[in-house]
């Protein structure tokens, strides 16, 4: 059997993915936001991992690496987003896009 | 051995995480997020998925951290930036993450000299990985590649210094 017990492993990811989601809410700086996203993301590869270490699985990697794979492009999509985002309104507070009408 | 291990390095986790959302500075911030994902690739490793491991800190550690670090420095640009520098990187900046970075070391270091008893009970290795990923989940490996080929068109798209303002009418 796992040394590590799934319960805990588990809850360690939701805390890890709440924290995430908390600082997607509570931060306007769009770097921020990005970096929070990334740590959803990893949190939900950490429990895709954790269940597949419980069942001595492949599968659970296999998802965390196709999580990485989805991570990588969203931060390249998103950075060139806050780019484009910093050279047009010369800030990067979220709030200032809701100039953005039509 | 493994549970006290498992315990603190989600005590680093957590808590490097906590300071990662609640820095005003996003360099701060992102030397807490690194931290926080070397500690998830040390959990990984823990729980017997060294291959994914290894991918967490070469990959999300090393090169989508770079991602952000050449944006903010993009970012930073003017006269100001030299100054700004200098205060990032005042030692009770960058001792905090150090000396837990540290811990992680030795959590490392403490598997690797005493493995045996660390080694959790299923470990799935890097074959077996590969073989399940080539085998059942091979369409799933088409699609993430042609998710990170829409990424990369999508980031050079969006990264092209002169969208003309005009251009679109």
């Amino acid at each position: 059997m796992n040394g590590i017990p799934m319960e805990q492993g588990l809850l360690l990811s939701a805390m890890l993915f709440v924290l995430g989601l908390i600082g997607v809410l509570v931060r306007r700086n769009l770097i921020m936001m990005l970096m929070s996203l990334e740590v959803v993301l990893n949190a939900t590869g950490l429990a895709f991992v954790v269940a597949g270490s419980r069942w001595g699985d492949a599968d659970g990697q296999i998802m965390f690496l196709l999580i990485l794979t989805l991570a990588a492009a969203e931060v390249g999509v998103g950075l060139g987003l806050t780019l484009q985002v910093f050279r047009r309104f010369h800030t990067l507070d979220a709030d200032s896009l809701n100039e953005m009408k039509g | 051995m493994t549970l006290t291990l498992f315990y603190l390095t989600s005590a680093v986790a957590v808590f490097a995480t906590v300071m990662m959302i609640t820095r005003l500075n996003a360099v701060h911030g992102l030397l807490y997020l690194i931290l926080s994902l070397l500690s998830v690739g040390v959990l990984f490793f823990l729980l017997g998925a060294h291959f994914a491991a290894v991918l967490e800190v070469i990959i999300y550690a090393g090169a989508i951290m770079v991602l952000f670090v050449f944006v903010i420095m993009m970012l930073n640009q003017g006269q100001t930036t030299i100054d700004r520098e200098r205060a990032w990187l005042q030692p009770a900046i960058w001792i905090g993450p150090s000396l837990l970075a540290l811990l992680l070391f030795g959590e490392m270091a403490v598997v690797i000299l005493f493995g045996g008893s660390a080694e959790t009970g299923s470990v799935v290795t890097a074959k077996q990985l590969g073989m399940v990923l080539y085998g059942p989940y091979l369409l799933a490996v088409e699609l993430a590649s042609m998710l990170l080929l829409a990424g990369l068109v999508g980031a050079y798209h969006l990264g092209k210094p002169a969208l003309k303002s005009g251009a679109r009418s």
